[in-house]
């Protein structure tokens, strides 16, 4: 194991990033960046699970039967996922009724079992919980990327201060509806994704197979 | 001495093959034992700030719809005005064979005792609530100002829940808001933007013969203007939806009869 602490903490945000390069986590990447304010939140209790459940299950990796790894490391993961649940209907109520199910699903956030798997069953407690952090926090900046895009030009406004005025509120700007749909975070995520790919195009993928050039008859 | 003996059996657990039998099903009842134990705690330890929210929330939206609420305000204190009654839709007369604290448990069960079946369903409902919470709220030499009347009904996606509020003739609409609801962002959701709501303050529920006229429509009905709010722009299907569960709930399986009573001067 080469990796430093802090290559483990700064590669999945934009040299590994757990959305960009391993597409991983785009169901709820499409529900919660309508609003800067929800897809923040979101990417904080993702990062938390993420750290957490990686640390926890580190720490049992030893005694963890392979024959049921998969489903020691989903009780870990949903007990945190349920603990973030409520305390997020405790103390942030009304965010807590935008995220509604989702903060539920971060249970099956692939990002959080990738790393329980890839990462945390094979290195020590600390390792794994500063990997979990930083995919935490490469999901999350991917997910506020998107956040501006979907809010500025479908709401126009950033975390629910209005910069451009709609029309619907008397101003100028008609607001792009589509935006503020699933579909349009699969576009921005694609555009964000040949972006990161044309600035380090070692993430381009080979091809598998090449198409073969034949002379024309 | 058995501390050393409990000792030397976890130390013999931890370094049995994590494959075997015994180890896999003792790591299976451990892990879940204790997975469990803090989710409970978690749940019991949080459930009463839990339920100061979600009282606080309807609290926040009664207080909005009688246009009393402002950021920063005692919600408390203010909803103290508010007199709560549970209401017999079909007699349209409080009752208090439901005390006001179960209510809730009871609504939110959906219990059979206040369930009823409907025959004509233009909200969309399935089945109807026929008792309901409302809250008066009286200005200060005791006559009515205001009544706060629940309503809900499908939409395009989802069943929306709301108050409307009316002013003390039971005739003229002073707000309407709803508090949950999951329709399109941007096009139904625009239920919640405040200059839509505010085109239903001063509208009229019932013409002089008493037929209940108000509609949410494109263009303004032969009954004229004040029976009318335009409709949401490219949200046709929560629009109607919207018309259907106000006229449903103004109307005779609703608060009709309600209504009669509150204009004839008996509640």
């Amino acid at each position: 194991m080469a990796q430093t602490r802090k290559s483990l903490l700064v590669d999945p945000l934009v040299d590994n990033n757990p959305i960009t390069l391993q597409v991983l986590g785009i169901c709820s990447a499409l529900a919660v960046t309508t609003s800067l304010q929800v897809a923040f939140v979101m990417a904080l209790a993702v990062t938390f699970v993420t750290a957490f459940s990686s640390f926890f299950i580190s720490m049992l990796r030893n005694q963890i039967p392979s024959s049921i790894r998969i489903i020691v490391q989903m009780v870990i993961i949903a007990s945190l996922v349920i603990l973030v649940d409520q305390i997020l209907k405790a103390y942030a109520f009304e965010i807590s009724k935008t995220l509604s199910v989702f903060v539920g699903l971060i249970i099956t956030n692939c990002i959080v079992m990738g790393r329980a798997e890839a990462f945390a069953m094979k290195n020590p407690p600390v390792a794994s919980f500063i990997d979990g952090v930083g995919n935490g926090a490469g999901y999350g900046l991917i997910l506020m990327l998107v956040g501006v895009i979907r809010e500025l030009f479908g709401s126009g406004s950033l975390f629910g201060v209005t910069i451009l005025q709609t029309v619907n509120n008397g101003g100028w700007y008609v607001p792009n509806g589509l935006l503020l749909l699933p579909p349009s975070a699969f576009f921005v995520i694609g555009l964000i994704i040949w972006a990161f790919r044309t600035w380090k195009p070692k993430q381009v993928e080979e091809r598998e197979f090449k198409i073969q050039s034949v002379e024309a008859h | 001495m058995s501390e050393t003996r409990n000792q030397g059996l976890i130390a013999r657990f931890l370094a049995a093959p994590p494959d075997s039998v015994g180890k896999t099903i003792f790591v299976a009842v451990a892990v879940c034992l204790v997975a469990s134990m803090i989710v409970s705690s978690a749940a019991v330890v949080l459930r009463p700030v839990q339920e100061v929210n979600r009282q606080r929330d309807k609290q926040v939206n009664v207080l909005q719809v009688a246009g009393i609420y402002e950021p920063g305000i005692d919600v408390q204190e203010a909803f103290a005005a508010f007199e709560p009654h549970v209401l017999d839709l079909s007699t349209g007369a409080f009752t208090d064979s439901i005390p006001l604290d179960d209510y809730d448990a009871l609504a939110s069960s959906r219990d059979p005792a206040i369930v009823r079946a409907l025959d004509e369903d233009p909200a969309g409902l399935g089945d109807q609530v026929y008792f309901q919470m409302v809250y008066l709220l009286r200005d200060e030499s005791g006559a009515i100002d205001k009544v706060i009347l629940p309503v809900e009904g499908y939409g395009l996606w989802s069943t929306l829940y709301g108050f409307v509020a009316l002013e003390e003739n039971g005739n003229d609409i002073f707000g309407l808001q709803f508090y949950q609801h999951g329709e399109t962002p941007g096009l139904g959701a625009e239920v919640d933007n405040p200059r839509w709501k505010a085109l239903w303050k001063g509208k009229k529920l019932f013409d002089e013969a008493g037929d209940l006229k108000i509609t949410v429509a494109k263009t303004v009905p032969p009954a004229g203007p004040e029976f009318h709010v335009d409709a949401l722009a490219g949200a046709t299907l929560t629009s109607v939806g919207v018309d259907n569960l106000v006229r449903f709930w103004m109307g005779e399986q609703g608060y009709g009869p309600f209504l009669e009573r509150l204009k004839a001067g008996e509640i």
